[in-house]
């Protein structure tokens, strides 16, 4: 205790008693607590004695090496894609941001098509492109003049085709997204960095993008787990990623059930993980705005391991 | 506090005003909120804006480094036209990189102080000299370590804006304007959302950053300041400069009706 007396002179007013009060009782939660784990017991219960389930076959092909290539697969394609749009996304969005005309439209014009049309369809055009165009040919427009004709189906494979189109699509999504982040922060930072004489791009990279990004980054865990479940939409052209292999394996020895189950735990053991990377970016971007920040999982764990191995200090009762 | 600011910079002949202002006038839309602002500032003197809300002065204080571009009119500072450029008769808007040129040696401290709340104070002060100025590192952080000190901020230079009270935010917000070695500093209502007590500490600095001989144009209702660190007055209205005069002339004598009422109601 730093004084027995405040400024004012006066002593502390400690005689009073601390308040220990009884608790509120709140029997509903007990209720429903019960109702909810009946409803749980009587799920694990059907699905436990259900003959036509094989967990043998599960077990069998949890890390069967066709299954963790697909997860090997889906993984690249996430992280490949989600990177790649990011990029993207914050040029479209500073695109959108700008005072030139010209640049807001084609943002508008990119969001519009690849945001107003079903992912599916998007990825099997790209799959088909080859019907469409049989060679990509670079040259000059309008003259004839070619430089260099490839065959579109071997330039552009089955896997490039699919990471095109989860990449443009998501592209158009997270330029919203940073767009929203971008108006979050405050003009004031913008007319500070301008008085200060930092130039535009600067501003955008070392003020604004900082600041926007704890805005941004819960939106985009999400979109980074809608991501790991579109990539089994890649199915459709024959992408070998998990869901591909999981009906390549069940149309030959029909344990659909099974293997859908083994790549539903596929799916939520990875975006289980990836809510770990969000939680340190969000802590990361979050210095300065949060007055305090609290510990991370891993550091609270060190700090009860020492309190552990040191002796209990018992609390002091005048709360020093 | 201990000793005034030590801003380098010798007196010009009083002949050539640092700022000259002529005609300035700026609408929004059909609201025209500056009609033909004249004025002008010598080097070294501090100006006060005196005003009614909506009366133009902070306007007139964000056209003066282009923050806000003007619709007619001429500002000039140090000789050079702020924003645009002239050859003979023709005037031609400026590459953004010229005006970014021209607000290096124009500091402005803003009336919500606009810190970069994602970096500590010292990382405030120091990004435009080593992002603009191109200074290194080390010398950027000694400097930034000296102007600290200097707003009596020695021990907070790790400290995120957030953790700062409102006054302490203004000083580092201050410090960070210096730091670029302004020639002209503009202060939009610099103690305008403090709480009263830490009003003094940000006034402190900015006295002895007058004392120290820094051109300063200070919009404020703090009528206290404005006598005993004020060279001039101005005072505005509607859009235009009504009056302008010595701190004694202005506050004890004022001649205009629209003065002495708007005096009568912040004294």
């Amino acid at each position: 205790m730093s004084s027995q007396f405040d400024a004012l002179g006066q002593r502390p007013q400690s005689t009073l008693d601390d308040i220990d009060a009884i608790a509120l009782r709140r029997p509903w939660r007990w209720i429903s607590a019960a109702i909810g784990l009946i409803f749980v017991a009587a799920l694990v219960q059907s699905l436990a004695k259900n003959e036509n389930l094989k967990y043998p076959i599960i077990a069998q092909f949890l890390f069967d090496w066709r299954i963790v290539n697909g997860v090997w697969l889906t993984i690249t394609l996430t992280i490949v894609s989600m990177i790649v749009s990011t990029l993207i996304a914050i040029v479209i969005a500073s695109m959108r941001l700008s005072s030139n005309p010209v640049l807001t439209s084609i943002s508008w014009l990119y969001i519009w098509l690849f945001r107003g049309t079903p992912l599916l369809v998007q990825v099997v055009l790209w799959g088909y492109l080859g019907l469409l165009y049989r060679n990509i040919i670079i040259g000059i427009p309008f003259t004839g003049i070619t430089f260099l004709t490839l065959d579109t189906n071997t330039l552009i494979p089955a896997l490039v085709a699919g990471f095109i189109a989860l990449t443009l699509n998501q592209g158009a999504y997270s330029a919203e997204i940073v767009r929203a982040g971008m108006l979050s922060v405050d003009e004031g930072q913008r007319e500070a960095a301008h008085s200060l004489g930092i130039s535009a791009l600067a501003t955008f990279r070392r003020i604004l993008l900082p600041q926007a990004m704890r805005v941004i980054i819960p939106p985009m865990g999400n979109e980074t787990i809608s991501m790991l479940k579109n990539t089994s939409l890649l199915s459709v052209i024959a992408v070998l990623e998990l869901y591909t292999q999981a009906t390549l394996i069940s149309s030959r020895n029909l344990y659909q059930v099974e293997l859908l189950i083994v790549i539903s735990l596929w799916y939520l053991t990875l975006t289980s993980i990836l809510s770990v990377p969000q939680y340190y970016l969000e802590r990361r971007y979050g210095r300065g705005f949060s007055r305090d920040l609290s510990l991370t999982p891993i550091q609270r764990i060190k700090v009860a391991l020492k309190q552990f191995h040191k002796p209990r200090v018992r609390a002091n009762k005048d709360g020093n | 506090m201990s000793e005034p600011l030590a801003i380098g910079k010798e007196h010009q002949s009083q002949r050539e005003p640092l700022v000259s202002i002529r005609g300035v006038r700026k609408s929004y839309g059909k609201h025209e909120v500056l009609r033909g602002v004249s004025l002008d500032v010598q080097v070294g003197e501090v100006t006060i804006l005196l005003g009614p809300s909506g009366s133009g002065k902070s306007t007139l204080l964000r056209c003066i480094n282009h923050l806000e571009s003007i619709d007619g009119g001429r500002i000039i500072v140090d000789g050079e036209l702020i924003g645009y450029r002239q050859h003979g008769s023709k005037i031609y808007e400026m590459h953004p990189r010229e005006i970014m040129a021209q607000r290096k040696t124009i500091g402005v401290v803003f009336q919500r102080f606009n810190l970069f709340p994602h970096m500590t104070a010292l990382e405030n002060i120091i990004e435009a000299p080593l992002r603009v100025a191109g200074i290194s590192k080390q010398d950027a952080i000694k400097r930034g370590q000296e102007l600290l000190d200097r707003v009596g901020l020695k021990d907070f230079a790790n400290y995120y804006p957030a953790k700062l009270s409102g006054g302490q935010q203004q000083r580092v917000a201050i410090a960070r304007a210096l730091a670029m070695e302004p020639k002209l500093m503009l202060f939009d209502e610099p103690t305008s959302a403090l709480d009263p007590e830490l009003v003094g500490d940000v006034l402190d600095v900015m006295r002895s950053l007058a004392a120290a001989g820094m051109t300063m144009i200070v919009v404020t209702h703090e009528i206290g300041f404005a006598r005993s660190a004020g060279d001039h007055i101005v005072f505005m209205d509607g859009g235009v400069v009504v009056e302008t005069g010595t701190p004694e002339q202005m506050l004890d004598n004022p001649q205009h009706m629209r003065t002495k009422t708007f005096l009568k109601s912040v004294l």
